[in-house]
């Protein structure tokens, strides 16, 4: 759709303000724990783009959302990923990158059986 | 013999005379260059003249008017000053709806004075030139007297004293300050539809009824006093918007489909930001008047359905996802409550859980969604406070690429999970809330992918600092006075000391 501005050339001037260069070598991660929206949003993180998956499970999630009711039943095996909406099986050992996590990309963990505050998915 | 009498005009001839010709045609210039805003957004206007005042009203009768209006407001608000009017509001809770509307709203009256002024320049013709004019004027009055208002407020309670810095930084009040730049920075039609028509026309009531109302259940006499004042200028402001409406749309029929893109886009803008007005009359004040959802159905599902059904002569439709919104209703408040109470941190204003008369209230009015989706949150951090493990959400939040809020609203229809959404522009990822706030963002993808959005600032290191010490410096927010729990605030601790001096002297 062509441009409505009244100056020639503003759609070549746009300048995006959130391009990953912008982030000093990190990119944005989003993170979402599904069913437990007592977190009122999903989570934003400027991450290295090589750090390993594996940091997410033991560093930031139980830094994060640690102090959840459920956090203390919650088992990593049983956790079904999603990565930009499509269901995956990351590689812990391996990075973010080679999981396919890029740039603003959003990460979603469902744990079946855990579904919040009493049930409530709060 | 009586002398002739002198003959007097009448309204209509006398308004005409001072308000029309004062203008000519160019003829060193061409029109297109002395006007160069009012065609790029490709309105069609084949005659000026057909333009209707609604109300017709000379700058001389103006003056006067808020001239007598001014004086009468200034009066109250010193009685209110000399009687100690802040200890007669029901609780210093109710204070920090005031908060949020001096730091989210005021300086939005004083964009809409600039802007207005702006269009009394730039458009070709006389009619919505003067109207323009007058209500810059009108918008730069509101905002000198809410601060004059709320003034008062600041001499004894936190969270209002850096108002015009914080609205330029703060995460939320990003939210009015980016849906008004994007009007400001739209051509003159689309900001006369976004401002005068979606949002003085169409929403206006739900903005300005449920908040005096709410001062006045409050003992706000202070605000209710400034609400008046601006109250018959509100009611030209409309007219405005209904004017332009109708003015583009007999125009020519090129301009319909224009024009519904844009009461599509401004109703939804519209219906976000007034979030934060849904949740304050559903958990902010002390004393309630009616509900968000209530609000709603009257001002508008019954009130908007009438004014859509009379406008489809023209063409105009509903806007697109009215039925969402109107769903919506049902949850928003709730939502956005949640939201700052776990960033109560780095709010402006202090924040509390619902107590069980409160939340009793709220299952009443919202027997479909308060017991099965929002009292089990409440409950839960209740619980934790009790065990002094207060739920605090240490981590930013993804926000909506067009909206600006954390994206905690639901999908339409499942309340049990967020609404995601996301498309793709020149090889970069955006995110929304919503059908409503991805739809804008395609539409106009140059202008969206520049939004400065507070959280990916923050990781770039332009706000201060990456501790929430450094952003909120960078905000000029006094951590553990302005923001946080109202228990335990400073301004607890002063109304407290207050109340209970009156009761010794009554006593």
């Amino acid at each position: 759709m062509a441009v409505v501005a009244l100056k020639p050339g503003y759609a070549d001037a746009v300048e995006i303000r959130d391009r990953r260069e912008n982030f000093h070598g990190n990119q944005v991660v989003y993170l979402h724990w599904e069913e437990h929206l007592s977190f009122c949003a999903a989570t934003a993180f400027p991450l290295p783009p090589d750090m390993p998956f594996g940091a997410l499970t033991e560093q930031l999630i139980p830094q994060y959302y640690g102090m959840h009711p459920d956090f203390a039943s919650l088992d990593w095996n049983q956790v079904e990923w999603k990565i930009n909406g499509k269901p995956a099986t990351p590689d812990m050992s391996k990075s973010l990158a080679e999981n396919g996590v890029d740039h603003k990309t959003l990460i979603a963990f469902r744990t079946p059986g855990l579904n919040g505050y009493k049930g409530s998915c709060s | 013999m009586t002398p002739p009498r002198k003959k007097k005009l009448n309204l209509k001839k006398r308004y005409e005379l001072m308000t029309r010709g004062l203008d000519w045609e160019t003829s060193y210039q061409k029109m297109d260059d002395v006007f160069p805003y009012d065609t790029f957004e490709g309105i069609k206007i084949t005659d000026w003249s057909k333009w209707e005042d609604p109300f017709r009203l000379t700058m001389d009768a103006y003056w006067k008017y808020q001239g007598e209006k001014e004086r009468k407001l200034y009066a109250v608000l010193d009685s209110f000053a000399q009687n100690n009017g802040q200890l007669g509001i029901s609780d210093a809770r109710y204070v920090n709806a005031i908060k949020l509307f001096l730091t989210g709203v005021t300086p939005l009256e004083y964009q809409a004075h600039r802007h207005f002024a702006h269009l009394g320049r730039h458009i070709r013709g006389v009619g919505p030139r003067v109207a323009a004019q007058m209500q810059s004027l009108d918008e730069l009055r509101h905002a000198q007297t809410q601060i004059h208002t709320i003034s008062h407020y600041n001499k004894y309670f936190d969270g209002f004293s850096e108002f015009p810095h914080m609205h330029d930084r703060v995460w939320y009040l990003s939210v009015p300050k980016s849906f008004f730049d994007d009007a400001c920075s739209a051509g003159p039609f689309e900001f006369f539809t976004a401002i005068s028509f979606a949002f003085e026309y169409v929403l206006t009531n739900l903005l300005f009824v449920p908040f005096m109302s709410g001062a006045a259940y409050n003992g706000d006499l202070a605000t209710v006093t400034f609400g008046f004042s601006a109250q018959s200028d509100e009611a030209r402001h409309m007219t405005l918007g209904i004017e332009v409406i109708k003015f583009m749309l007999e125009q020519h029929p090129d301009n319909l489909p224009i024009v519904q893109k844009w009461v599509d886009k401004w109703f939804w803008r519209g219906h976000k930001m007034l979030g934060l007005v849904a949740m304050m009359m559903d958990y902010m004040l002390p004393k309630r008047i009616m509900s968000w959802k209530e609000a709603w159905e009257i001002y508008f599902t019954e009130a908007g359905g009438a004014l859509f059904e009379d406008l489809s002569r023209y063409g105009l439709r509903v806007p697109k996802y009215a039925d969402i919104a109107t769903d919506e209703a049902e949850h928003i408040s709730h939502q956005n409550w949640a939201i700052f109470y776990q960033y109560t941190q780095a709010a402006g204003f202090h924040t509390w859980l619902p107590s069980d008369e409160e939340m009793a209230w709220l299952s009443e009015k919202y027997p479909n969604t308060f017991d099965k989706y929002y009292r089990p949150r409440f409950e839960m951090w209740r619980e934790m406070e009790a065990k002094g493990e207060r739920f605090y959400n240490n981590a930013l939040p993804q926000l909506c690429q067009t909206c600006q809020i954390p994206m905690g609203y639901t999908e339409p229809g499942d309340p049990t999970k967020i609404g995601f959404r996301s498309t793709e522009y020149a090889g970069e990822r955006y995110h929304f809330c919503s059908d409503g706030c991805k739809d804008i963002f395609e539409n106009e993808p140059e202008k969206f992918s520049q939004a400065w959005l507070p959280v990916h600032q923050i990781f770039q290191g332009n706000c201060g600092g990456a501790d929430l010490g450094d952003v909120l410096k960078w905000y000029h927010m006094d951590n553990g006075i302005d923001n946080m729990d109202y228990t335990g605030s400073p301004d607890q601790k002063q109304w407290d000391a207050w109340q209970s001096a009156r009761k010794r002297v009554a006593g």
